[in-house]
């Protein structure tokens, strides 16, 4: 279809779909408004487990087949990223060229700042049941942290930090350990992914039960699954070539 | 407002779609995707909105107490957050292999499926 | 087994697939070849087994689990559930026996992949059990899109196919935005009622009039569902997925993911919507937008040459009859389109293995440049015309049972055009299924011409090297499909069983009220009506002739009678039209799928107003 009539036909389509939007939305409950059911429900539950962060007691404890569900997506897109960005039959790998000069203040400041982001991260994971934050936030913190090195010029540096060999090994092991935990609530209590742990006391480090667990090991796959598909992208860039290239 | 937080989050998504029918570059068209999917952080952060109220953390300061947003609709947007960036990860791999293939991301010019 | 135990079957469904995945993920490149291919298989056919299991426990009542062990208190709950009836067990174990065929066939199937292939594959069995069993609606959204994420990387597989990455770039956008527009659908839900578990929508809504954000609701939550079941106009996707994905794959694509969004509409209508919204307005709804469905399905997948994508087609419009026979909401019609669904899987994945096959043995899928060249074949042709003969409609094969029934249905409420409709349907798409086959193994009809520049040539990379004989892991899978399909509906008292799982479908109220209070579920019908009738057999065997008859226009179109020839001309610039608009441009796709929304949102809501 040309550009004007594929124009044409959305916005017919995405008139009427307006359309329809502001007449739910007209009849939806007032923004701000006091009634909410799920979370008269869920912060007591909460409590009763001893878990100070809500939103990680319901992510990993009261509808933490969801979380189950999310994890797995994060682990079969690195699979998926890494079959798709896999060097192709008329490709090879070859050595990471030489790097440009960055400033010598870049790369002072990228040096500085990484110890400090990895231990920023690990708090997020570590305390997922105490502040805002967790698994899933804590992960991407340390990701990103790591790729400090690059952003600060140095891929030969990163490349050595990130054995990807084992972060593969990584991956499957925070996934194995959320479906591990999730059976053992079978053998111990009768229903999968119940939270079977002794409580401990509210507002402690050793809190929640399985939350701090499920944290970590989510924490973990996150960390290795972002650093493993940013380093097919990077890969793509930087070391694949159609074999005969110099580069 | 009332109801404006809807409608914001209503036009995010009709603009998204708008981005990816006009798009000419696929990546375009894949972080029209993402804004489409950012109205719906904000319909689910905004159903579980109240007025006057904190977070749903407790702490030292903060005795526990039901006066405290949806924590629901925020597990929520974390879950569509992480589907959104492995979903958006995915695309922009196939985008890359296809740029390959066929030297160029323009809808427009690629041929390889049509009938 | 009691109820309690049998419960703790459901997760397994989902965490077994992903177990065996992470260990791929882990040591699979250190793996050799073969013990990859039986770990992945084996596993396959362990989920196969625990779900037949679970389907002998759970007839004839339903296996609910709240998991976490937050059971409901005052009808609500913060957990979410897992509900099994035996349509769903059913559909659980009709995705563990397609896996199992599919990764069978793989063994020899790919060159290499390094444990990528089966994972992926495990995870995408994950995610549609996970689909098929869930009792909360945010958890069905995260289960699709478990199954999203491992598909569109399983279409892209084939990384060195220039069409294969743009059709799995088309697919992902595609389906990624249906599926958001369910999650804004479920926002809205949300604010009116504060649930996600599907009994507790259906609580609050029952017996309430259906206002704008209901409608609103129900057409966003079933877009994400009908995008991924291919209905028009969403289905455009989907033909370009089957062409470029791996045989294997499109096996599982056809056979049951497609199947698994009309299951997921079916589900929320029957729980969550069924007592609020009128069932004539959903019945005319569904009738309508299946009955155009199958008809352009049939039509494009006639015109077709790329083997793949005439499959692909050929899916398309038996959706639209599977929609018909749900939109009869009744026992009867969803019966018919559960029988259908099972009799379809097999033969449909039979006929894509086959194509596979003929891509490993001779480097092509096109009907035009395989022309004649699989002359001599022994046992290729019996499987090829047996499930053609299969989708045709022939009795005593499953989808004839399955078709017997929905035209009944039909009939029963009304719509006399029902069986006249099916018996088109399936002899055009037969038709053309049967047409490539007689040029491809018999060479019969003169040379077909190289013009057609506006359709898909068969032009894809083989996934192996050429194969001189066609391996037992490859036949094997075959023979089964095509016997599991002639199974359905031969198996004694199997339609009867499918009528009491279609029955249970049906009682939303039954649902709710056995997972949030443990009632016992209703009794079921004792008699009900799912047997071979006469007029059932009758139009069964039309259908084939039919098809027979088409497949011949198909192959002698130039030999027609001069007034023929003038009449299959006038239909040529409709027909470019429409394979115009099939242009495999995104953005086109995108702004049908807006129309699509606001078609079913008009049908649904004007005659609410």
């Amino acid at each position: 279809m040309s550009r004007r009539v594929r124009l044409l036909v959305f916005l017919v389509g995405g008139g009427a779909v307006a359309v329809m939007f502001a007449l739910a939305f007209l009849s939806m409950p007032h923004f701000g408004r006091p009634e909410h059911l799920y979370r008269d429900l869920a912060v007591p539950a909460a409590v009763r487990h001893a878990t100070a962060n809500v939103v990680s007691s319901v992510n990993f404890d009261q509808r933490a087949i969801d979380t189950f569900g999310e994890e797995t997506i994060l682990i079969a897109s690195v699979v998926g990223t890494a079959a798709l960005l896999r060097p192709a039959k008329e490709e090879t790998e070859r050595r990471v060229p030489d790097t440009g000069r960055t400033l010598g203040a870049t790369r002072l400041v990228g040096y500085l700042l990484l110890p400090v982001s990895l231990v920023i991260g690990l708090d997020v994971v570590v305390h997922g049941q105490l502040t805002p934050g967790g698994g899933f936030q804590g992960g991407a913190v340390l990701a990103t942290g790591l790729h400090l090195l690059y952003v600060s010029g140095s891929y030969p540096a990163l490349d050595r930090l990130r054995p990807l060999e084992l972060f593969d090994i990584a991956d499957a092991l925070g996934a194995t350990t959320f479906a591990a935990v999730g059976l053992a609530g079978i053998a111990i209590a009768g229903s999968f992914l119940s939270n079977m742990v002794s409580f401990g006391t509210f507002g402690a480090l050793f809190s929640a039960g399985t939350v701090p667990i499920l944290n970590v090991a989510v924490g973990l796959e996150v960390f290795v699954g972002i650093v493993a598909i940013l380093a097919k992208f990077l890969e793509q860039d930087i070391t694949v070539v159609k074999e005969g290239d110099d580069g | 407002m009332n109801v404006y937080a809807y409608f914001v989050a209503g036009w995010l998504l009709i603009a998204g779609g708008y981005g990816i029918v006009r798009s000419r570059h696929m990546v375009h068209a894949i972080v029209s995707l993402a804004v489409s999917q950012s109205g719906t952080y904000v319909l689910l952060l905004a159903v579980g909105y109240q007025h006057n109220v904190t977070a749903p953390v407790f702490g030292s300061t903060e005795k526990p107490t039901k006066q405290v947003v949806d924590p629901v609709v925020q597990a929520m947007t974390l879950t569509d957050i992480v589907v959104s960036a492995t979903v958006t990860a995915l695309l922009l791999a196939l985008a890359v292999q296809v740029n390959k293939r066929q030297g160029t991301v323009n809808p427009d010019d690629l041929a390889a499926l049509e009938g | 087994m009691t109820t309690p135990a049998a419960g703790q079957l459901l997760p397994v469904l989902v965490a077994a697939p992903i177990l065996v995945a992470c260990l791929l993920v882990a040591v699979g490149p250190r793996l050799p070849r073969p013990a990859v291919d039986v770990l992945a298989t084996g596993t396959a056919l362990g989920v196969t087994g625990v779900a037949a299991l679970l389907l002998v426990v759970t007839d004839p009542g339903r296996t609910v689990s709240w998991f976490g062990g937050w059971t409901p208190v005052h009808r609500v709950s913060v957990g979410i559930p897992f509900v099994a009836d035996s349509v769903s067990a059913g559909i659980a174990l009709l995705v563990g026996g397609l896996m199992s065929c599919s990764l069978l066939y793989s063994w020899r199937y790919f060159e290499s992949v390094e444990g990528h292939f089966h994972a992926l594959m495990l995870f995408f069995l994950a995610g549609m059990e996970g689909f098929a069993l869930s009792g909360d609606v945010f958890d069905m959204f995260v289960f699709f899109e478990v199954m999203g994420a491992a598909a569109y990387a399983l279409t892209g597989f084939k990384v060195e196919d220039e069409s294969a990455v743009e059709g799995g770039l088309n697919f992902g956008i595609v389906n990624s935005l249906g599926a958001y527009l369910s999650l804004t659908g479920i926002g809205i839900l949300y604010a009116r009622v504060g649930q996600l578990g599907l009994p507790q929508l259906g609580d609050a809504l029952a017996h309430k009039p259906p206002d704008a954000l209901v409608v609103a609701a129900f057409v966003l939550i079933v877009t994400g569902f009908l995008v991924k079941s291919a209905m028009v106009p969403f289905h455009f996707w989907l033909a370009d997925a089957h062409a470029v994905a791996p045989a294997p794959v499109c096996v599982l694509f056809s056979g049951v993911m497609v199947e698994l969004g009309l299951y997921g509409t079916a589900r929320v209508f029957w729980v969550v919507f069924g007592e609020t919204i009128p069932l004539d307005d959903i019945r005319r709804t569904f009738l309508i937008l299946g009955a155009t469905t199958a008809v352009l399905g049939a039509v494009m997948c006639f015109t077709q040459r790329h083997l793949k994508r005439l499959l692909a087609y050929s899916t398309i419009s038996h959706v639209g009859l599977f929609i018909i026979g749900f939109a009869c909401l009744d026992p009867d019609g969803t019966a018919g389109a559960a029988l259908y669904v099972l009799g379809h899987a097999g033969v449909k994945a039979a006929l894509f293995l086959i194509a596979g096959v003929l891509l490993d043995r001779y480097g092509s899928v096109d009907e035009v440049d395989l022309y004649g060249r699989a002359k001599g074949q022994r046992l290729m042709p019996w499987l090829f015309f047996g499930s053609a003969l299969g989708l045709a409609g022939l009795p005593p094969f499953g989808t004839a049972l399955g078709k017997s029934l929905i035209e009944d249905a039909t009939l029963v409420h009304g719509f006399d055009w029902g069986p006249a409709l099916f018996v088109l349907v399936s002899a055009v798409t037969a038709g053309a299924v049967l047409r490539a086959g007689l040029r491809i193994y018999f060479g019969l009809g003169p040379e077909p011409q190289q013009e057609d520049a506006d359709k898909t040539k068969g032009d894809e990379e083989p996934d192996t090297p050429r194969l001189a004989r066609v391996p037992l892991t490859m036949v094997v899978p075959i023979v089964v499909l095509v016997l599991g399909g002639l199974a359905a509906g031969v198996v004694p008292h199997g339609g009867q069983a499918v009528a009491h799982a279609a029955e249970r479908l049906i009682d939303g109220k039954g649902y709710i009220d056995q997972a949030l209070t443990n009632a016992a579920p209703t009794p079921l019908h004792p008699e009900p009506k799912a047997d071979w009738t006469t007029l059932g057999v009758l139009l069964g065997v039309v259908s084939t002739l039919l098809a027979f008859g088409f497949a011949a226009l198909g192959l002698w179109a130039q030999k027609l009678p001069r007034p023929m020839q003038a009449v299959s001309a006038a239909f040529r610039p409709l027909m470019r039209v429409l394979h115009h608009i099939h242009s495999g441009h995104v953005g086109d796709y995108v702004a049908w799928l807006f129309v699509g929304v606001a078609v079913l949102a008009g049908l649904v809501g004007i005659p609410l107003r």
